[in-house]
């Protein structure tokens, strides 16, 4: 399989991600199914590596998709992708689970912005092979605080003691590491 | 209190929803006035978004779409609702009117009574003030009666042996009942011990008028005092006595003088 089969993107138009969530304020059930099969495996993706529990992960598959129904306007389609919004939604609320805690970031306050154009399906498949390479070509130290940050739900103080850095050095890194994500993009 | 630049590192860690305490509030507090770091914080949350893509895995089991769209199904809005008929969107309203005509009432209510109960403390503070007030105006009245009473008799007292000069001024009135002393240059008492007003009556024994003690720069005032009726006073004195007052005096007098 190549990049782009591999992509759980690959069925979705440019410019229809918008009419989608038109559709799904309007109250359109039948929309709510189609961004679910274009969406659900990003959703599951996530929340099973965090995880690493399928049942869970189906639990918060249903929570990200429902809330979403319930609250369309909560992501602005014209600010940003609605891949990557999920899938920090779909993270924080791993998280959340993981630590058995009640949910803290409202979907509503997750305002994403900025990034590659999300919206055509092959410029997606694209993108993400692109961050999987700037990933492998990262300093070995950067990358495994943003996977322990990120998909393991580290806090940076956490993060710290296992790896023995300070908590300044893993917080500049956290960040340098993003960044460098973006610089791809940039221009 | 951070800079600008010490939130950056802080911002990544709060788009991870990471940051917690003192940390976070000051952020938060950041982030209200801040454009570019909440710009700089969405796009952090743009980068997350891309890492997050780059997992992959298998498909969600099937059941878990049949499991979503029941759930759906069960909570309808929007145009997939059907249209209700005229006939009921009438009934809701003549239910929801009233009902919401009565709740704003009752939340009128509310405000009156609370604001009736603010006001009552209001009156309540301003009449305890008042009668307050009207006790001092009482006091200097009675006061100012006596100073200004055409009776009133003003008696210097002069020193006897003291280098300091100290002086003192008895001020009584028959008709009012009442007398003032106020005095100065008062040496200091020793520990124990207080200075004390005589009446030196036509007749008879000295009267003890109070006890009193000079401040720091030896001025001593004594207000409100009750004249003994049908005491016929023909001089002041004062003596320093214990603090608790003596029956008689028992120490030279510091300053007296002569109702003339």
């Amino acid at each position: 399989m190549g990049p782009l089969e591999q992509s759980p993107l690959h069925r979705s138009d440019a410019g229809d991600e918008m009419r989608l969530v038109a559709r799904i304020r309007a109250g359109d059930q039948q929309a709510m199914s189609e961004l679910y099969d274009r969406y659900a495996k990003v959703v599951y993706a996530v929340s099973l590596r965090v995880l690493q529990d399928a049942a869970a992960a189906e639990d918060v598959l249903q929570d990200v998709f429902l809330q979403l129904w319930r609250n369309p306007d909560a992501f602005d389609a014209s600010r940003g992708s609605l891949a990557a919004w999920l899938a920090v939604i779909s993270r924080h609320r791993a998280i959340d689970r993981l630590r058995k805690r009640r949910p803290e970031v409202d979907i509503e306050d997750c305002v994403i912005a900025g990034g590659p154009d999300l919206r055509d399906e092959t410029e997606r498949a694209l993108v993400i092979e692109k961050v999987r390479v700037v990933l492998a070509e990262m300093n070995p130290d950067q990358r495994k605080v943003l996977e322990l940050a990120f998909f393991q739900g580290l806090t940076h103080t956490e993060i710290a003691e296992k790896t023995g850095e300070p908590l300044g050095t893993i917080k500049t890194r956290i960040r340098s590491g993003l960044q460098q994500l973006r610089a791809k993009f940039a221009g | 209190m951070k800079t600008h630049e010490q939130f950056a590192d802080d911002l990544a860690v709060y788009a991870l929803d990471e940051l917690t305490g003192v940390e976070r509030q000051e952020l938060e507090d950041h982030l209200q006035s801040c454009a570019a770091c909440r710009r700089e914080l969405h796009a952090l949350r743009g980068d997350l978004g891309l890492l997050g893509l780059t997992s992959s895995g298998p498909q969600p089991p099937a059941r878990s779409k049949d499991r979503l769209m029941r759930a759906i199904a069960a909570e309808p809005r929007g145009v997939s609702l059907p249209d209700p008929a005229p006939a009921l969107r009438r009934s809701l309203w003549a239910i929801l009117v009233p009902t919401l005509a009565a709740l704003g009432l009752l939340l009128f209510v509310v405000v009156l009574w609370r604001g009736n109960g603010l006001m009552k403390d209001q009156l309540a503070e301003l009449g305890n003030r008042n009668q307050d007030q009207s006790i001092q105006l009482e006091q200097m009245n009675q006061e100012l009666r006596l100073l200004t009473s055409p009776d009133a008799v003003h008696v210097s007292l002069n020193p006897q042996k003291a280098p300091k000069q100290p002086n003192g001024t008895a001020i009584f009135s028959p008709s009012q009942k009442g007398m003032m002393f106020m005095a100065s240059n008062l040496g200091p008492v020793p520990e124990g011990k207080a200075y004390e007003l005589w009446i030196i009556p036509s007749t008879g024994a000295p009267i003890a008028a109070g006890v009193f003690k000079p401040d720091d720069h030896g001025n001593a005032i004594m207000m409100d005092h009750k004249m003994p009726e049908g005491v016929e006073a023909k001089a002041f004195a004062i003596t320093i006595e214990n603090q608790e007052g003596s029956d008689k005096p028992t120490s030279p007098i510091v300053l007296m003088g002569a109702v003339s």
